[in-house]
């Protein structure tokens, strides 16, 4: 059970000697810095807010902090955003929404189970090669989205051929939403087994030998012992995954292309960005819209973050 | 006005047609995890000399044909690219033509001298900053709300941040009411004939990169925060029985404590950094001489279309990081020795 216990010290309250410490350096000044940096941090986030609930003629006319002296309140923007279009847009952006959740949420699953088995597998069914494979792993890391966008589009449309031998048929997933989810697990995979193997490789041993001698295999073990074990760092990771799916455009614009089936709404404001050009009260509504469901994931969870995800790697 | 008569009609089927298409995609969920489950059943009952090869085909197979597939064949295929020219097919082998081209065009030497800020600068700064305030606001009482509100850029999209700075950015001449946070706060502090400030280079690079400062910046505080806490407090009391106090505390025993954080922070926003694109995208396109590696190899390879160049660009991204990622494995291989 060390791990839940190494997991729970992160956490735990320090004892007043080291808080004692810490007094001494952060003083009034640092403090007040990071006061100061607070609010730098969060004033960009509140003029976009303030702007999408103000009339456009007043937005076009003066800045948002103006809000008192040119008062004017309304969520009409946010009704014509979602909803209806509008300046050479039709349509609102509910679909996209859909479009994001729909691809988040299968990306989000695929790539958490098949990472937490890739590290379950080189860090307890040891075999000659285990650590060789754990490292080419992680430094895959390196390889740029970018490198395997071209390939990958020309798999997905016409299949793998070792000069005109079929060697992976075609599978047909051009433009549909299950080669966005592919993608996803694809490029999320070596930093997501190298996390997850940090955490499940410090598992207790005794409870691994004591499962085995009781003839578990392996497959009841990862279900039964593994997986409830590692709920903190599954979280924390899906957490992450969560975001950067929802938030993603190059993978989404490469592989979503323009369809309207199943372009995220990230690649849609992009497109608005273009459309709405100089309607601020519209964009910044939009803009908005995209960040609300990223920010109620993230404060709902936000407990799991990182006690889970680093509550593995970093040592205690 | 028609549009909005019709507003609910149009709202009604969306509706619908939304949560169908939830519906279905949660079904291909269950599916997968059902057929996955099955598997485990099925595989769970062989026996003998397969049981072992089996498990470790099943536990690292999807993961390892996924990584080959999509990162490793990718890989090699874009190096192989590289070297040919414009046609995808029947292209000419140009030998490094590619490479040549991207050192020696003088709108390419700017795209790399462009990326070689960007990987400086963001990472840097916003690991110092976050460094800071994970030291500093451990003791403070609003410390949630404070790294709430320090986190919250880094769970909004790129093109999202992209929207709320175009606003700080906004440009009016200097006799019109404005819009643009900067320019106002600049004219209130007695400069009163501001720059357009996207235009401006090269002020426009450091302008984009604060963008990626103030979303970083969060990732790095609340990942180092957790690494302070979770120094050993007899660690500290050792140091203060020693007469460590202070600043000097921080410098001998906590930074070093948190070294190997620190340096994995570093190199998580510096790959992020190289592989930027959705900033620059977004708010200048790669114009006004602010174009960087990764937005450029988009528009050599997509809009352009000459995969040859494409590629050029996308190895030397992969060689720009690869020197950090020998080091982190070389700390990686001092650690688990050490275990």
């Amino acid at each position: 059970m060390s791990a839940t216990i190494e997991a729970e010290k992160v956490a735990a309250p320090r004892s007043n000697a080291s808080g004692e410490i810490r007094k001494a350096f952060s003083g009034r000044l640092a403090s007040f810095l990071v006061v100061i940096l607070t609010v730098l941090w969060t004033i960009p986030t509140l003029g976009l807010l303030v702007t999408s609930i103000r009339p456009g003629k007043q937005v076009a006319n003066s800045g948002w902090w103006t809000i008192f002296t040119n008062s004017g309140f309304t969520f009409n923007n946010y009704h014509q955003v979602l909803f209806v279009g509008g300046f050479g847009v039709t349509g609102g952006i509910v679909p996209y929404l859909v479009n994001s959740l729909a691809i988040t949420i299968p990306a989000t699953v695929i790539s958490l189970t098949f990472a937490a088995m890739c590290a379950y597998g080189l860090a307890w069914i040891r075999f000659r090669g285990s650590d060789v494979i754990f490292f080419i792993i992680f430094a895959l890391q390196v390889v740029p989205l970018q490198m395997s966008l071209v390939p990958l589009l020309r798999f997905y449309n016409f299949g793998l051929h070792i000069g005109s031998v079929p060697v992976f048929p075609n599978l047909h997933l051009g433009g549909s939403l299950a080669q966005v989810w592919v993608s996803h697990t694809m490029f999320a995979m070596p930093l997501a087994v190298f996390l997850l193997h940090n955490f499940i490789s410090q598992l207790p041993r005794d409870l691994m030998e004591a499962a085995r001698v009781d003839g578990a295999n392996h497959f009841r073990i990862f279900r039964t012992i593994v997986l409830p074990l590692t709920t903190p760092a599954l979280a924390s990771f899906a957490i992450f995954e969560f975001l950067w799916v929802w938030n993603d455009l190059l993978v989404a614009l490469t592989f979503a292309g323009g369809s309207p089936k199943v372009l995220p709404v990230t690649g849609r404001l992009l497109q608005l960005v273009g459309q709405y050009g100089s309607n601020w009260q519209l964009l910044t509504a939009g803009a908005f819209v995209t960040m609300v469901i990223p920010l109620i994931v993230f404060f709902a969870l936000q407990r799991y973050f990182v006690r889970g995800l680093l509550a593995g790697s970093v040592k205690g | 006005m028609s549009l909005l008569a019709s507003g609910p009609i149009v709202t009604a089927s969306t509706l619908s047609t939304s949560a169908g298409k939830i519906g279905q995609v949660l079904a291909v969920v269950a599916v997968f995890l059902g057929v996955l489950l099955l598997i485990f059943f099925a595989a769970g009952r062989a026996t003998g000399r397969f049981q072992r090869p089996l498990s470790i085909a099943i536990f690292i197979g999807p993961a390892a044909i996924l990584l080959i597939v999509g990162l490793v064949g990718p890989a090699i295929r874009t190096l192989i690219l590289s070297l040919y020219g414009a046609p995808y097919k029947n292209a000419s082998f140009v030998g490094l033509d590619n490479y040549k081209w991207a050192f020696t065009n003088p709108n390419e030497q700017s795209v790399l001298l462009n990326t070689l800020l960007w990987i400086v600068v963001a990472p840097v700064v916003s690991t110092a900053l976050g460094l800071l305030i994970a030291l500093a606001v451990d003791r403070m009482r609003s410390q949630t709300i404070i790294k709430s509100l320090i986190f919250m850029p880094t769970a909004i999209s790129f093109v999202g941040a992209s929207v709320v700075w175009k606003f700080v950015y906004d440009y009016r001449s200097p006799d019109q009411p404005q819009t643009g946070l900067l320019s106002q706060v600049v004219m209130w502090l007695g400069w009163n004939n501001p720059p357009h400030w996207l235009l401006s280079h090269p002020l426009n690079n450091f302008l984009l990169i604060a963008i990626l400062i103030w979303i970083e910046t969060g990732f790095a505080m609340v990942v180092l925060a957790a690494a302070i806490k979770a120094i050993p407090d007899d660690i500290i009391e050792a140091a203060r029985v020693d007469g460590a106090h202070g600043f000097r505390l921080l410098r001998s025993v906590q930074i070093p404590m948190v070294r190997a954080t620190l340096v994995v922070v570093l190199t998580t926003v510096m790959i992020a950094t190289l592989k930027i694109f959705d900033i620059v995208r977004t708010m200048t396109g790669g114009n006004f001489k602010t174009n960087v590696l990764a937005n450029d190899m988009y528009d050599q390879t997509f809009n352009l279309f000459n995969y040859g160049r494409g590629s050029a660009l996308a190895v030397i991204i992969f060689i720009g990081v690869l020197p950090l990622m020998a080091y982190n494995i070389v700390q990686l291989r001092k650690e688990r020795a050490t275990r």
